[in-house]
Parts: C-alpha cells; structure tokens; sequence
C-alpha cells in the first residue's frame, strides 16, 4: 500500500488526458498538472490499434525492442566518410546511359510533376540524348529512359533528384559497415535542374560542372587519402549553427575548407580553381547534398533489420511521399499523397505556385537533423514559425517518436540533447505526431526553380501502411 | 505606379529571415509589390525580371540590404518604407512559443516527470482502457472518468492496479478528492478527519458536502467507480479504498457509499469492515440495516444522516450542530395550495445517487413511483419520453447522454424536459439538483432560470399553483458563487432545499393526500 500512502501525503502531480478543463481545475487548487496533446491512436482505425496492442505483447515487444535497439545503435555506430567523387556512370550500381534516377519512391513519366519532369528533360539534354527539351519530353515518354528511384541505387537527390549518368556523385563509405551511398553536386541555388528549370544556363552549368567542377573534386580527393569524416564534421556544422537541411553555412565552410589543401595540389589552372570557389562561395548550400549522402550511408547499415519498426527512408516524388521501415527489407515502399510546404516564400510568388513537397531529403530528418534539430539554427527560425521556443519545440517534440538520441551529434541549446534518433512506426501511430521536415519549394512548373522554403510533413497513410504491413510480418 | 528603393549598406541579414520579411512586407495594405533582399547578382537578377530594378538597386552590393517597394504614390511608398522598418524591429516577445515541452503520450509524460503520481484519463471508452492500462504501467494511480468502457476491461485494470498497489478510480463515477484536491466533478471542501469511499459519484459529493457543512472535512474523498460492487468486479476498489483508508493517519472515520452491492460482493465488504479498526459509516442506498449493524458498521439510511453520522464519531457535539430540520410549516402551506389534481413528483436529476436517493423517499411513501433507473423493471420508465405518475430521471444514465456531455455541464435536455413537466397539471412538485463545484457547470441555476420563471406565470394563468424544490450541491468554497445560486433560486420562487435528503423528503411530503 506504499504508493496510496504516498498519494495521500503528496500533493496530486497529474497527467491530465482528455477533457481540458480538468486541468484548469487543476490549476486553479494549486496542482501541478501536464495536459496531454492526445489523440486517438491510429486516428481511431481499430485495425490499427489492434495493431499497436499486438506489438505490445510482451514477447513482440521484446523482439521489437531488440531489433529497433540493433538498428538505432547503426544508425548512430555508422561512420560515413567521403572518400571520393566520381561520374554516376563509373560508380552508381545498375546506371546505364540512358538511366535517369530520380527523388522518392517510383514514378513513371507520365505522373510526374512539372518540376521533375523538367529536371528529367534537361537532364536528357545535358546527356545529349536530344538536342532541346521538346525532342527530351518525347524521348522520356518512349520507353527508352529507365526511370529509378535513387534510393534504390544507393543515392539520394534533392528536389528532383535527377541524376544522370555523367554527373559527377559524391561517393560516401561507412567505415564501419562497408556500404557506400552517393549523391550528386550541389547546382547552388534557384534556377537550377534539381528545381526544375531547364534553361540553357542550367545546362551550361551542368557542363562545367561535368568538365571542371567534378573533376577537379575528383582529383582533389584521389589526393587525400583518410578521406573526410562526415559525421564529425555534421556534428561541428550543427555547433555553428546549421540544422544541414535548409542552413548549410557552417557546414559548406568546414567542407571547402578540408577540400581546399587537395584543390590547390591538383594540375588544374588558378583561373578553374577560382571558379571553383567562385561557384562553393555563391550559396551556402554546397554541402547540402553531402549530408544527404552521409545520412543515406548511415540508415542503410540499419534496413533489413528484422522485427525492426525503425524508418529508414523517408523522401518524395512530388506526387507521392513514400517510406521504407528496416523490418521491411530491400525496396519496399509505402506511400501517400505529397504534401504542401508551407513557409515564406521569394518575393512574387504565391502558395499556389508552389509545387507538392519533393525530394530525397528528407533523409536528413530520418537521420535527425534538418527538421528535427531546428533548435541548433536559431538564425532560420523564420522557418518554423519565427521565435526560438517554436525551433526548440520541434527538436523536442520530435524525441516522441524517435527511439534513441545520437550521442555523437548534440544540440548545445537543449543542453546538448542528442539528435532524436530512429522514428518508430508504432510512436507515429501511437500519438499522431508527425515527423518535421524543413525543406525548398519548387514551383509547380518546369523551368522555373526554386520559389522558397519552409515545413512540411508526411502523409500519414504512408505510416499507416507500414504499420499493417509490420503488423502481419512480425510474428 | 512607382517603384522606389531603399538600400541599406552593409547590412546583412540571412535569406530565410528575408523571405520571411518580403512575405509579410507583401501584405502591407499599401504595397503592390515588395523584395526585401540582399545585393546579390541573383536577387539583382530577380528584381530585373519583375520590373523592380532602379538604378539605386543596379549599384547595390552583395552585402547592401535592398527592399524595393511597388506602390500607387510617393506617399503610399513612403508608409511601406515605415511599415517595412517596423517589421525589422518588431520582436516576436508577444508570440506564445512552446517553450512548455508538450507530451503526447502517457509514458514520455511520465518518464520525463518522475513525480508524477495519477493520470486523469477522459477520452472516448474506446480509447479509455488503453490509455488506462498505460497510466497503471507507469506506476500512476488512475482516476477514470470515462464512460463505455468495458466491464471486462474494468476487472482486468483493478486486477492490475491491486497487484501494483495502485488506485483505480472510476469509471462511472468521476470524483475524487486526493490530498484535498478535487478531482473531476468534486467539490470544494475542508480538509478533515473524515474518508469516504465511494461508488456513487453524487452520493460522495452529497456527503462530502454535509460534512463540510456540519464543520468537519475530507481527509480523502476515493471515487471507486459505479460498477464497483456488481459481482463480476466483486469491489476491488471498495476493499482497497477502506483498506487505504485504514491506513491512513489522518482519517479517523470511514464512510463507504453505494448503492446496493450484489450479495457475494456485500460479503466482502462488511466483512472487512468487521475487521477494521476505525468506526465505519455505510450508505448502500436503500440498503439492508440489519447486515450492516451485524458487521459492526454504523447504518445510515440517507446522505444527511450518513454525514451526521461520521462527524458524531469525528467528534462533533450534536447540540451545537445545525441538522437543518424539515420545515414543516411550509409543507402544511404548500399542501393546502395544491389541488387534488395535482398527485406526483417529478424528479429531474442530474445527479444519479440524488435521484435514487429522492426515489426511494418517495417509494416509502408511494408504490407508484417510476424511473429510468428503478430497478424492479416493473416501475421502470415505458418510454423516456414520458413521465408516469412519480417519476424520478437520473439524467446521466447513457440512454440521454448519447453524444452529449453530462447534465452537469450541459442542462438542454434535463431543461427541455422540465419544461413539459411544468404543463402537466397532475404535477405537485417538481424537484431539481443544480451541482456546482469543479467540472461543473459555471451557472447552472442560471441556466434554468427563464425557463422557471415562465413556468411559475404559465402555471399560475392557469390557476395552478407549481411548487418547484431546488436544491444546489456545493460549498461556499466552490468556484462558482453558491450563495448567488441559491439567491437566484429563491427570487424565482422556488423552494431551496437545504440538503439533497430534505429535498427529496419535501418533494414527497408536498404532494401527500389526505394526512
């Protein structure tokens, strides 16, 4: 009877669940009370709450547990270092000549949305498969483009995610596990082909950065041999201030910085490697792909976990958002509609030329940065809604649904929390909380580019599968 | 229109916060188009494509802030500038942030607040048990007041606390008062010597108040839950709320209330009042004296008298206490303004033990009296619609609650009903319990009032008289103000009962025949 005696002798500290205006009540008599933010679980669907009491026996739970622990631990255990770059032709697995990568889960032509379906044209012209987009829209529509999620070739690609053959990939190895993930280069900022545009700029950028850029990264890295930690430098980026997803100040500045020795000591002329810093120090978001990659390199060590409930892919095509849980392996996606993202906006442009939420970046939430760690980049609050408090909500907000937090990577401001680590299914379901991702917005058209920034969130019928499907796979 | 630029030289400010700026700077009343922006070739460039670029912004650097602004007239581009720059200095101090972590379930909740000690869980029955079941697995005490929640799901969460030694309290039955806070539906009252165990939500609130009246106070107040001496549940609670109640220091009478337990279960638990040390007073309404003596328990027959009782033994001195008599003069007054017409009780509650305990005083008198929850099916209610002779509705029974809150806090259909008793002119007296207290109604005489007002003319034209008894549940100390309730109880001319017990005893007394 120990627990009742101290009831009686405490003063009630209360959890307040349903009705409101209990906790006002309270309140008011001096009780110390926390009022839940609580919905149905599964929105009231029983099959799914029927699914959330059967992961709660004790025997699956365990199992659950077990497995999610296994995979938490690689994901945080993984050591992803840049060790190279290359074109996609001479290293991404399953790339032909005429393979077109694409963001988020698969998408045939002619569902695409117009941004991807410009990047896609421009693309097919960089490549010299067609000599303007018109002749590209005709060749993508033929049959002759094999179109592929990245995801499904090691990669990740922001907004479009188009990723060609001759484009020039970041190459990330995981010390630890061995698996390699890549991504392509940053274009820097606005009218480019990851956004959509198509133009002969873009294009012409496309080809410099084939003929110069890559190359000379390339050359650059053959020179050091150790490679590039990333995940020690994301843990610097996010100290300065970046959250790696929208703010890539620091990040970008530490990543030159380490390149900058090798760059100097490659045969190119001064004139091409001033365009190359010329080009990293036009946007801060040079780095921004290669967080994608080292994130990517990390959740992959953790798919194919068995019993696991762990996500370890989250990304969009612009029509569909799709998720890929570790207990579910190889390329099993679950999907739901893309959404909007919200947030401000370049100057003349509206919400409704926004196109639907896109993009393979949404890795960087799985992982648990961009979205989840808005608390380390107070300077891009503006994002979240515009006051610290809100930045720091979200991180916080986020450890409801994650497993573990990553104690290699922290968050000074909330007294170095670790990022929140490994999104379970069952929470998302359990409580309705969404993960936050923070990202661009396209315009819907092709060949306009960027038109801003702000949040968005998955579909909740993406979760919603993959729990039925855990649900029948875990025995 | 007229396109006029601002650059301010080296001042930076990131583009995000910038995009935030040009968002709101374009919603200002006099802009027709705005860009907040730094000096870069690409921001130039965009500028150029919109037709905002004038020579000023052509020769801005990269580290100039630029904000161009497309208005009708000097003027109107002039208070975009004003407006502008107040943006830049308006902080966000006002904004409500979330700097209160928020939880979403039971376990993070408790895990990040280890002195946590009782989850209050009211959410849909669907929902109920499962987040009970949470609550009782992370060591806090529970206090149900859902409804529809499974009998089955009832037994297996008091199996469960029992073996953790927790509390859990309810359902059916949403009061409680812990450490001299109240709980749900409970009322303010003193802090005192005095526990109750309860079965009845209303019954308990009664008590407590009397006790409060009489000068004495609750040391603990444990709603047990209304199903909690039916055989299957076998009075799990009740057993371990007297047990808790033994225990403890500062309780020095026990009164258990219910209503009538289910034989095997009534077993129990005199049984273990014969066992307990300290004095027990028990209220099973229109419960067995005999059985209750035999246990060694002190029987009480109505709430007042239960009230009596435990501060007796609490120590009062019954000469100094105020029982607050029957008036007897008023009802040999209201007898004589009734005609022979007008036969039957009316009882519209919205409390459940108040309206059994005013039915049974009726049945002592009458054995024509109906209800919704009589439980001899022969007197009980045909349809719910429509009164029988004496009629006594519990109002929170399911059947009117579906998809409405409780008749404590929203009074439509207990109203509209009382407004077709008023017309029957075979009613005597209508008799009503306004509750007030925490989770109750902020004005609930105040709801009705209107309503009685015009039912007292209506009644009257037609040369009738309609005697209607008010009775308030509450304390001076609660929320609402009690004796503003009161007051307006009698400016309406209704007849304020000072007890639920003298309430349902006046009701019945009014419409006697023939003594």
């Amino acid at each position: 009877m120990s627990r009742i005696s101290d009831l009686f002798k405490s003063k009630p500290h209360v959890i307040n669940v349903g009705i409101e205006s209990f906790k006002d009540d309270l309140l008011q008599q001096g009780a110390e009370v926390i009022h839940l933010e609580w919905t149905p679980p599964g929105r009231g669907n029983p099959a799914l709450i029927a699914a959330l009491d059967k992961f709660e026996s004790p025997e699956l739970m365990e199992k659950i547990e077990a497995a999610n622990r296994l995979a938490v631990e690689r994901i945080i255990n993984s050591q992803p270092v840049l060790i190279g770059y290359d074109q996609a032709i001479n290293c991404v697995p399953g790339m032909t000549k005429t393979t077109i990568l694409h963001a988020g889960p698969p998408i045939t032509w002619d569902k695409m949305n117009g941004p991807m379906k410009g990047a896609v044209t421009g693309a097919i012209v960089f490549e010299g498969l067609a000599k303007d987009v018109e002749e590209a829209a005709k060749l993508a529509a033929s049959g002759e483009i094999t179109f592929s999620p990245c995801h499904e070739h090691n990669c990740v690609g922001s907004m479009a995610g188009v990723t060609s053959a001759s484009m020039f990939m970041h190459i990330v190895e995981n010390k630890t596990y061995g698996n390699i993930a890549y991504t392509n280069l940053s274009e820097q900022l606005a009218k480019i082909l990851r956004m959509g545009a198509n133009d002969q700029s873009v294009i012409d950028r496309l080809i410099w950065m084939r003929d110069v850029f890559g190359p000379i990264l390339r050359d650059a890295m053959k020179l050091n041999p150790n490679g590039i930690d990333l995940r020690l430098m994301l843990s610097q980026a996010l100290h300065m201030g970046d959250e790696c997803h929208n703010r890539n100040v620091a990040g970008t500045t530490l990543l030159i910085q380490a390149l900058t020795p090798y760059i100097l000591q490659t045969d190119y002329t001064i004139e091409q490697k001033k365009e190359v810093f010329d080009f990293v120090a036009s946007s801060d978001y040079f780095s921004g792909p290669t967080w994608m990659a080292m994130a990517k390199c990390a959740l992959d060590a953790a798919h194919g976990i068995e019993n696991s409930t762990i996500v370890t892919t989250m990304a969009r095509n612009g029509v569909e958002f799709g998720i890929r849980v570790s207990g579910m392996p190889g390329n099993t996606w679950f999907t739901g509609p893309a959404q909007k993202v919200i947030g401000p906006m370049f100057a003349g442009y509206k919400p409704e030329d926004s196109g639907l939420d896109i993009g393979d970046s949404a890795i960087t939430e799985t992982y648990g940065f961009g979205g989840f760690a808005m608390a380390t980049a107070p300077a891009i609050v503006a994002l979240v809604g515009g006051t610290v408090e809100d930045a720091i909500g979200f991180s916080t907000r986020m450890k409801e649904i994650t497993t573990t937090e990553n104690s290699n990577i922290t968050i000074p401001l909330l007294d170095f929390m670790g990022l929140p680590t490994g999104i379970d299914v069952r929470k998302v379901i359990q409580t309705g909380i969404m993960p936050v991702i923070n990202t661009a917005i396209a315009h819907k058209d092709a060949g306009i580019g960027m038109i801003g920034a702000g949040i968005t969130y998955p579909p909740v019928e993406a979760f919603e599968k993959a729990m039925l499907a855990l649900s029948e796979n875990i025995q | 229109m007229l396109v006029q630029a601002l650059i301010k030289p080296n001042t930076y400010f990131d583009s995000v916060s910038l995009m935030s700026l040009s968002t709101k700077a374009n919603q200002i009343e006099e802009v027709e188009q705005a860009i907040i922006a730094m000096g870069t070739e690409m921001n130039k460039e965009v500028m150029k494509n919109v037709g905002l670029l004038t020579p000023e912004v052509e020769v801005a650097g990269a580290s100039d802030l630029i904000i161009v602004v497309k208005a009708a007239t000097d003027e109107l581009c002039e208070t975009a500038f004003k407006k502008i720059n107040e943006l830049f200095t308006k902080k966000n101090s006002g904004k409500k942030g979330t700097n209160d972590i928020k939880y979403s379930t039971i376990s993070s909740a408790a895990g990040s607040n280890p002195e946590a000690n009782l989850a209050i869980i009211a959410v849909n029955g669907a929902y109920a048990a499962r987040e009970a079941k949470k609550a009782l697995e992370n060591d806090l005490h529970v206090m149900m007041f859902s409804d529809n929640v499974s009998i089955e799901d009832e037994i297996e969460l008091k199996r469960f606390a029992h073996e953790k030694g927790l509390f859990m309290m309810g359902p059916d039955c949403g009061t409680a008062i812990i450490g001299n806070t109240a709980l749900c539906f409970a009322n303010a009252v003193r802090k005192g010597n005095i526990g109750i165990v309860g079965a009845s939500g209303t019954g308990s609130q009664e008590v407590s108040v009397r006790i409060h009246e009489f000068g004495f106070g609750i040391s603990q107040l444990i709603g047990t839950g209304g199903r909690d001496l039916k055989e299957e549940v076998g009075g799990i609670m009740m057993l371990d709320g007297i047990q808790a109640l033994e225990d403890d220091e500062e309780t020095k009478v026990i009164v258990v209330i219910s209503k009538p337990p289910a034989p095997s279960v009534e077993e129990k638990v005199l049984a273990k009042i014969k066992t307990c040390k300290k004095p027990v007073v028990v209220w099973f309404v229109g419960g067995n004296e005999e059985k209750i003596i035999a246990a060694g328990a002190h029987f009480a027959k109505m709430s007042k008298e239960a009230a009596l009782k435990a501060v007796l033994l609490a120590g009062a001195d019954e000469s100094k206490l105020n029982k607050r008599a029957l008036n007897i003069p008023l009802i040999e007054e209201v007898r004589t303004k009734l005609t022979s017409e007008q036969k039957y009780v009316r009882g519209l509650f919205s409390g459940g033990t108040l309206a059994d305990e005013a039915m049974h005083a009726a049945m002592e008198k009458f054995d024509n009296v109906y209800s919704n929850i009589q439980r001899n099916p022969e007197y009980r209610l045909k349809d719910r619609y429509t009164s029988q002779e004496h009629t006594f509705i519990d109002f929170g029974d399911d059947e009117y609650t579906q998809g409405k809150p409780h008749p404590m806090i929203d009074p439509s259909t207990r109203l509209a009903r009382f407004v077709q008793e008023a017309k029957d002119p075979s009613v005597g007296a209508i008799v009503m319990d306004f509750v007030i207290g925490y989770g109750a109604h902020e004005d609930p005489v105040g709801a009705f009032l209107p309503a009685i007002i015009e039912a007292k003319q209506q009644a009257e034209q037609e040369g009738r008289h309609l005697e209607i008894i008010g009775y308030v549940l509450g304390t001076e100390l609660d929320p609402q103000n009690y004796q503003e309730q009161i007051d307006k109880l009698l400016a309406a001319g209704v007849t304020h009962a000072s007890s639920m017990q003298n309430a349902g005893l006046l009701a019945r007394e009014f419409v006697v025949k023939g003594e």
